[in-house]
């Protein structure tokens, strides 16, 4: 039996079980894939107190080491349930099962797909999720960016500086984003910007060749031919597994104020697949250090 | 064994013509992900007999990412008697990783 188990081992999860080792709790982080979370596709972060320049990859090792170091135990292994019991949570794997006093729920957010035919199978064939990472193989060539949020405009900047010409697909006639991004994206030659449009179709043979842009004011749809395309239209949480325990609202986020309490008792949420109106780092490990305290407080009055 | 570092020189010997199932890792320096999985990676391939597992590094070794048409990195690809067998693109757990070439 633990004290509190952690579900996610990106920033929030982390930082949550920094605060309850430090609080002498016994802490279980389980994870599905690998500690650090969607930070460490970020190349360089500029906007996180202390460090003016730090990659997401050094930072949640860093983290990661914290953590470890103060006695958080990380298992990879994705939960699939949360059991209640009395007083105390059993947490389901596909492997195992862990009691847990309180839980955590720090899973964050993955990429929201567009949902078009061989989006799927074209992953990796050219369609990308991540510009960093992939933007290299796009020297010279022609690509195209869909969203409208400061992804999306940051991605469309650094293909920009990469790539031959650079098509961004925004759905709205203007950016949500970031000013200054959007300012420095209309300077730029090689960047077209396709205002009120959608991506409707992927055209590929082995890999993809070409898009089918839908113009969503006169119904007028444009074939744009191209080698890669990256999608930068958002995330969603992953709280479908717990759906049943705690509420979430429609868009999937589960429903909690800054105290971090769902509506569950001894189960606490913490990080992006919060409610919240912004998710960063910084945020994010706020949520962490909250959860981890109201956790604490928890499993005290027990 | 641990992981081997191949080249367009090396590629060959240690992966086309390996006696024993492959798994090449393409990655770059520069790619969170790749890095994430790399002791994943480290952990498969320590005292493993059962198959290899060999690192390529897409800057220097871009005729190799381009021959295997690599343009999503970290990027998996499995080699059974040099022929490709599976792949995986993005950030996947070790129990996916080792199912890849375990099958």
């Amino acid at each position: 039996m633990y004290d509190i188990i952690v579900i996610g081992a990106g920033p929030a999860g982390m930082t949550a079980a920094i605060y309850a080792r430090r609080a002498a709790k016994t802490v279980l982080v389980l994870e599905a894939v690998t500690f650090g979370g969607q930070i460490i596709n970020t190349p360089d972060i500029e906007n996180y107190p202390v460090e003016a320049h730090i990659s997401g990859f050094d930072f949640s090792n860093k983290v990661y080491e914290q953590a470890k170091g103060l006695g958080a135990e990380f298992v990879f292994e994705k939960a699939v349930e949360i059991r209640p019991g009395d007083g105390f949570k059993t947490v389901v794997t596909p492997k195992n099962s862990y009691q847990g006093r309180a839980v955590i729920l720090a899973t964050g957010s993955e990429n929201r797909k567009l949902g078009l035919e061989d989006e799927q199978r074209l992953t990796g064939k050219g369609v990308s999720y991540c510009a960093t990472c992939d933007g290299n193989f796009y020297r010279n060539k022609v690509v195209a960016v869909v969203g409208g949020g400061n992804t999306a405009l940051e991605d469309a900047l650094y293909l920009a500086d990469l790539a031959k010409q650079v098509y961004l697909i925004h759905r709205r006639d203007a950016f949500r984003g970031d000013d200054t991004n959007a300012a420095r994206l209309k300077e730029r030659e090689n960047v077209e910007i396709v205002y009120n449009s959608n991506v409707t179709k992927l055209i590929a043979e082995k890999r993809l060749k070409a898009i089918e842009v839908t113009n969503k004011l006169d119904g007028s749809v444009r074939t744009i031919e191209l080698n890669g395309l990256f999608v930068a239209v958002g995330r969603v949480p992953e709280n479908q597994n717990f759906a049943e325990w705690v509420k979430l609202d429609e868009a999937g986020y589960v429903v909690a104020g800054e105290d971090c309490h769902t509506t569950a008792e001894g189960i606490f949420v913490a990080g992006d697949n919060r409610v919240k109106a912004l998710r960063q780092l910084v945020t994010a490990t706020a949520d962490g250090a909250m959860a981890a305290t109201e956790a604490v407080k928890y499993v005290n009055s027990l | 064994m641990s992981v081997i570092e191949v080249t367009k020189d090396t590629f060959e010997a240690e992966v086309l013509k390996s006696d024993i199932p492959v798994l090449a890792d393409f990655n770059a320096a520069w790619c969170g992900p790749c890095r994430s999985m790399k002791p994943m990676l480290d952990e498969l391939a320590e005292g493993n007999t059962a198959y290899k597992i060999v690192s390529v590094d897409i800057d220097a070794e871009d005729e190799l990412a381009e021959d295997y048409d690599v343009s999503s990195i970290p990027c998996l690809v499995v080699f059974k008697g040099g022929e490709e067998v599976n792949r995986s693109v993005g950030l996947i757990p070790k129990d996916a990783i080792a199912a890849l070439v375990e099958g």
